[in-house]
């Protein structure tokens, strides 16, 4: 920015891009043009499809909306077929070239295939959509008529947000991650702390992660309440982009100014971080892993775009490797999409979690959105690496679902009970930083 | 728009209000389990032009529209709390659905006749009068349209350089 411009945040200076200004205020109201737009099978071309016709329109750029199915794959029932089935015909009608179908969860397949950017603004029909600001694109959830908006016209409208800066300074404990971290913010702040402003993720600790932990904290600042949840790019980014094939990033532009009015600044010191497990029915209720410890658990679930992307899966496999999970326990394991499961395959993390006991579930929402084949029972007794544990969503109203980091969900496994993972961690392998 | 009032507490969710496992069935369905494990009978016995008045924090939780649909399939009028999910808010103007924010919703009694005044920012009712956040006017003129869809039907009309045209 000119020194002459008053100073500005990251997200300030997204939206201001985005509305063709060269300088927003929180508050004002703004028109933005959409870089992205993204709809799975859930929210997509079965909601939006029927509209548009009654408006007599087509999407406003094929090229620029993306469609992805996973919440109702597998399909398990024929309404779900039935789904599947009309979002695959009407991409084809409309000419949609983007199209992931049975790949993965959206939110992990679209930074896969380079779909996200330094600078865009995006707009996904899922609320964990705020996953594009790990690539420092202000992404944010709508709803369907809210999607029929954009795809009618190319804009939408945003109220310019204030920052609400977190930053982590030091280095993450082995055994604690971007999970942690997050389940820390909503005890600490409650599910509405982001109060619908942008959350934006700094610090020597959060510049150390690779792109699919930062993917996890802008993921769970849905639960955390915020509209968006950046992270400014640096080289991790640009290294990332690169191997999807997305050369010539210009990252230099997408910075917060120093000297830019926040909204709050929040300072914690990474290292001091225990590993964090949500009790029923809130990631709010979240507090050190010691204070549930004991708690006995039917099933472990390593699942979501939140929680069981190749990161998520390598952290569960290093406390699993070589040991066995323990009798009567489930250990569930859904990648979150069909290139992570390779190259977990590859590596030898997917051996490890199925030679502890594992079983492997399709590359799909399954249990988390909790739409389909993969519901828990009456009284299971869960802990999960999923973002949300409301009542009634994973399955039945009386099911409790606990919520942690992959390592602890690992852990607990073993034990059949909510563990400590620091205790099985090898340490070799956990100097990933 | 005025109604007898249905309370419920802080943070109601989105599985609460549209609840996953019928997701894939139309609204009507949807609509028959809203609530049901929060306020057991709701579905069944809410009458159109009632008042939902909740805690803080309403509406958190997935960008379902069928949450804020569901409701008004019921015919609930408005939606009063002293906050609300952001996503929720948006989802329910886009449809037409009046959300209110009021931070003394906690004051109006369960089961109490009141009237409330969106575009004024105002709830009335028997020895009651609670002001509210006005809705913004751009907002509110999407509002009076019934939701995003009537809107944007009005400004193809009038707009003919707007939208690829089928």
């Amino acid at each position: 920015m000119s020194s002459h411009s008053p100073p500005q945040t990251l997200a300030q200076k997204l939206i201001a891009r985005a509305s063709g200004r060269s300088h927003v205020t929180p508050g004002d109201i703004v028109t933005c043009e959409v870089d992205l737009a993204m709809s799975h099978d859930s929210s997509g071309p079965r909601r939006v499809a029927p509209l548009l016709e009654r408006l007599g329109v087509t999407v406003w750029d094929p090229d620029k909306y993306v469609i992805v199915t996973d919440h109702y794959l597998p399909a398990v029932d024929s309404e779900s077929q039935a789904i599947i089935r009309f979002t695959r015909d009407w991409v084809a009608r409309e000419g949609i070239r983007h199209f992931h179908d049975g790949v993965g969860i959206c939110h992990a397949v679209l930074p896969e295939k380079g779909h996200l950017r330094p600078g865009m603004l995006a707009v996904g029909g899922d609320s964990h959509s705020p996953t594009g600001g790990a690539f420092g694109a202000y992404m944010f959830g709508v709803g369907a008529t809210e999607m029929l908006g954009v795809l009618v016209t190319g804009q939408i409208w945003l109220r310019v947000p204030d920052t609400i800066r977190i930053e982590w300074d030091g280095r993450f404990a082995p055994g604690v991650c971007a999970k942690d971290a997050m389940l820390f913010l909503c005890g600490r702040f409650g599910m509405d702390g982001g109060r619908y402003q942008a959350v934006e993720y700094a610090g020597s600790a959060v510049r150390a992660l690779p792109m699919q932990e930062r993917m996890t904290m802008s993921n769970m600042t849905a639960e955390f309440g915020g509209q968006a949840g950046l992270v400014a790019p640096d080289e991790t980014t640009l290294a990332w982009l690169a191997a999807a094939g997305v050369e010539g990033v210009d990252a230099a532009p997408w910075f917060s100014d120093p000297d830019a009015p926040l909204l709050a600044h929040h300072r914690f010191d990474a290292g001091a971080l225990a590993p964090q497990v949500a009790a029923p029915y809130s990631p709010a209720n979240a507090a050190a892993v010691g204070d549930y410890a004991g708690e006995s658990i039917d099933i472990a679930y390593v699942g979501a775009c939140t929680g069981a992307k190749l990161e998520d899966l390598r952290m569960a496999a290093s406390v699993l490797r070589g040991r066995r999970i323990a009798r009567g326990v489930q250990l569930m394991v859904a990648p979150a999409s069909a290139a992570d499961q390779r190259q977990a395959e590859r590596e030898g993390t997917l051996a490890a979690l199925l030679d502890a006991g594992a079983t492997l579930l399709p590359n799909a929402c399954g249990a988390c959105a909790g739409y389909g084949a993969h519901r828990f029972g009456e009284n299971a007794r869960v802990i999960s690496s999923t973002a949300r544990n409301f009542k009634g969503r994973m399955g039945a109203a009386s099911a409790q679902v606990f919520l942690a980091s992959p390592w602890t969900v690992a852990a607990s496994a073993l034990e059949g009970r909510i563990a400590d993972p620091r205790p099985y961690l090898d340490t070799r392998q956990e100097n990933r930083t | 728009m005025s109604g007898m009032v249905w309370k419920v507490g802080n943070d109601i969710d989105t599985d609460a209000l549209a609840p996953g496992k019928y997701m894939k069935c139309d609204i009507d369905e949807i609509a028959r389990h809203c609530l049901e494990d929060v306020l057991p009978g709701f579905a069944s016995t809410v009458r159109p032009g009632d008042v939902l008045v909740a805690g803080r924090n309403f509406g958190i939780g997935s960008s379902r529209e069928q949450a804020p649909e569901a409701l008004k399939r019921l015919g609930v009028a408005a939606v009063v709390a002293p906050s609300f999910a952001g996503l929720f808010y948006r989802n329910a103007l886009n449809l037409g659905l009046a959300v209110v924010v009021c931070e003394r919703a906690d004051e109006i009694p369960d089961g109490a006749r009141v009237k409330v005044d969106a575009a004024a920012g105002r709830i009335d009712g028997p020895g009651l009068s609670l002001p509210c956040q006005p809705i913004p006017p751009f907002l509110l003129q999407m509002l009076d349209a019934g939701g995003l869809l009537p809107h944007l039907a009005q400004r193809l009309a009038n707009e003919p350089n707007l939208g690829k045209r089928r």
